[in-house]
């Protein structure tokens, strides 16, 4: 588009052939920028083109998922009866609500116990820190099979097995390791100075804690309780094998998939995704905040 | 009456001694300065005052109260901090009103309170604004209008300016002084700056490896130094120091650099007696030597090798004997380097100090 300005303009003390270097360079950073939008482009659609498909298939109706060749334009004719299926079928109802529990048991258990835990690793330097980092990160190195099945064994022994409480006890210890690294480096962010203002200005260490490092945090931790969320509602392995009748979404899902229809399959992978992607968009921010610039 | 009395505070990290042994007085609405290089100890001595470090040993009086072992809220103290610890979620006023919130005043007091202090800095305009659209200098009023509002008796300040650049420094350093004549509060300063402790003080406590060198008001810690480090510690350039002979001989003292002799005050010869036949360490500042273009008897000769244009003054490079002397002079004294200049040492200005302790003999 600029291209003709540039050559009408050329200064008259220029040589040409340092104007067609100059050209050159230019054409290639367009090039560059553009290889670098293609790229961009190609990855979304990578990713965006299953969830359209799966969206469009489960607003639409249960004749239209079925049909084949499939109707290229999404959301016609736009109908809930798939979803209203879905939810009609056996455990789905339930399942949802379970999910709900774990997930809700999950939050707060692993806000309970990162937060205190990220602080002490942030402010104090105390024998065996870096110790206790490291571990931290090795028990995520577990796979969670490795883990499911010898849990499920004590589970069965303390009489606590097929319970959705116990299952947001695993989900809670899946989630800790991130969320004590995430809340640790939000803490970090705060500097101490400003909680020994607060307790030079009439505060106790409580005190001081409440007034000025909440409020400071409380994005933080919103962003890790989210991240613990989305976990535990597409968490299906340990789900699968920690649970029979109490079953959550995705392990009801994962069981029934392979001799459900496809309007099924549809809606009940519309039910997962749904949350995931409203949140991502929701903590984006703070996620932008946490790795890139931390909050000031 | 808040005078501070600190006695015998020593502060240990693990087997690193922080603060060793320090006692100090500090009047009632004087203006203190902890002065020394970073790591001596200075600001660990500030904390252990505010009560955000407790001291090992010793004892920290405000008034007439003990508050050795008091949290920081009941020691009735302001302190400001050297990055400023704004709160960033609160506005500035809301920043100035928390610690009188948080002391549980009334409304129209704490309103008319950070009024009063945001006036002082001159901050009134920005009382609604976040810190993060606020520039470091403004941060630095907020912190002290903070500090001041608590109108505690006892105002600490850890090396306020040292984030601001020069100019803005050069200016809140007399808006300070100013502030701080304004308001009746015993304040104490920390900083590693000799020319703000200079010229801020009423007394300075020069501070290294955690022990106090001197403490004294800044003319008499500028011209009569208590030891070497003081002395090379405080001033631009440093004090100059160098070797002399001490000879006592036919019932006087003379001392001798090179061949060049001096002739001590006579309150100075019962001390230097003890060094006969020993050397001495002459300290002088550069602004004390007078400089002469023409030899003269009792003036030493010295070749000139780097000359400095400052404009207020033209500071000389000169060698006599092993050491490096700065010498300054009236910016019209014309010199080029390679050429020879004669000093002649002034016998008051002249600080004696014993070579091996460095310390300044005191008649």
């Amino acid at each position: 588009m600029s291209r003709k300005h540039d050559v009408q303009q050329p200064k008259a003390e220029v040589a040409p052939e340092v104007m067609a270097i100059h050209l050159k360079m230019k054409r290639r950073q367009k090039l560059g920028r553009g290889m670098i939008y293609l790229a961009a482009i190609v990855l979304s659609l990578w990713v965006l083109i299953p969830i359209i498909f799966i969206t469009s298939m489960a607003l639409t109706t249960p004749e239209m998922v079925r049909a084949y060749p499939k109707s290229i334009l999404p959301f016609i004719p736009f109908s809930l009866d798939t979803l209203r299926f879905f939810l009609g079928s056996y455990g789905i109802l339930d399942g949802i609500i379970n999910s709900v529990i774990v997930a809700a048991i999950t939050i707060v258990l692993s806000t309970l116990i990162a937060a205190p835990a990220g602080y002490a690793l942030s402010r104090y330097i105390f024998r065996g820190r870096d110790v206790f980092r490291l571990s931290i990160l090795a028990v995520r190195a577990f796979p969670i099979v490795v883990l499911s099945i010898p849990l499920a064994v004590a589970f069965l022994n303390l009489g606590i097995y097929d319970n959705v409480f116990s299952l947001g006890l695993m989900h809670t210890a899946l989630v800790l390791p991130t969320a004590i690294l995430v809340l640790s480096s939000v803490f970090a962010s705060i500097p101490y100075e400003l909680e020994e203002a607060a307790m030079v200005l009439g505060c106790s260490p409580v005190q001081a804690f409440r007034h000025v490092v909440v409020p400071l945090v409380l994005p933080g931790i919103a962003a890790s309780a989210i991240f613990s969320f989305v976990l535990s509602w597409n968490e299906v392995f340990a789900a699968s094998i920690l649970t029979i009748q109490n079953r959550t979404l995705p392990a009801q899902v994962l069981a029934t998939l392979s001799y459900s229809p496809d309007p099924y399959k549809f809606a009940g992978s519309f039910f997962m995704l749904i949350p995931a992607v409203i949140f991502i968009f929701i903590i984006r921010r703070y996620l932008f905040n946490m790795w890139g610039q931390v909050t000031k | 009456m808040s005078e501070i009395l600190i006695e015998n505070v020593t502060k240990r990290f693990g087997d690193f001694v922080a603060v060793d042994d320090i006692s100090l007085k500090i009047q009632d609405q004087e203006f203190m300065v902890l002065l020394g290089p970073s790591g001596c100890g200075k600001t660990t001595l500030l904390r252990t005052i505010a009560g955000l470090g407790m001291a090992d040993e010793g004892r920290i009086c405000i008034g007439d109260r003990d508050v050795t072992y008091l949290p920081p809220r009941d020691r009735k103290i302001s302190m400001v901090f050297q990055n400023y610890a704004i709160f960033p979620h609160m506005t500035v006023f809301d920043n100035i009103a928390f610690g009188l919130k948080m002391n549980k005043f009334e409304k129209p007091e704490i309103e008319k309170r950070v009024q009063e202090a945001a006036a002082m800095l001159h901050i009134e305009s920005m009382l609604d604004r976040y810190p993060s659209a606020m520039s470091g200098g403004q941060r630095q009023r907020v912190a002290v209008a903070r500090a001041i509002a608590m109108k505690s008796e006892v105002l600490l300040m850890d090396e306020p300016l040292s984030n601001l650049d020069a100019l803005l420094r050069l200016e809140m350093r007399a808006e300070l002084k100013r502030l701080l004549a304004e308001i009746d509060a015993t304040t104490i300063y920390v900083t590693h700056d000799q020319i703000e402790a200079l010229s801020m003080g009423d007394r300075i406590a020069v501070i290294k490896d955690g022990i106090v060198q001197q403490c004294d008001v800044p003319d008499v810690v500028y011209d009569k130094p208590s030891n070497l480090f003081v002395g090379s510690f405080i001033g631009n350039p440093p004090m100059n120091f160098m070797d002399g002979q001490v000879d006592y001989s036919n019932g006087s003292v003379s001392v001798y650099i090179g061949d060049f002799r001096i002739l001590p005050e006579n309150e100075m010869h019962p001390l230097l007696k003890s060094y006969h036949n020993k050397t001495i360490l002459l300290g002088i500042r550069a602004e004390n030597m007078e400089t002469l273009k023409q030899p003269a008897d009792d003036a030493l000769e010295v070749e000139v090798l780097v000359v400095e244009p400052l404009g207020s003054q033209n500071l000389l490079t000169v060698k006599i004997g092993e050491h490096i002397i700065k010498v300054a002079t009236h910016p019209t004294f014309y010199i080029e380097p390679g050429m020879q200049v004669w000093l002649r040492f002034p016998v008051n200005k002249i600080r004696w100090l014993d070579e091996k302790t460095g310390a300044a003999l005191y008649p």
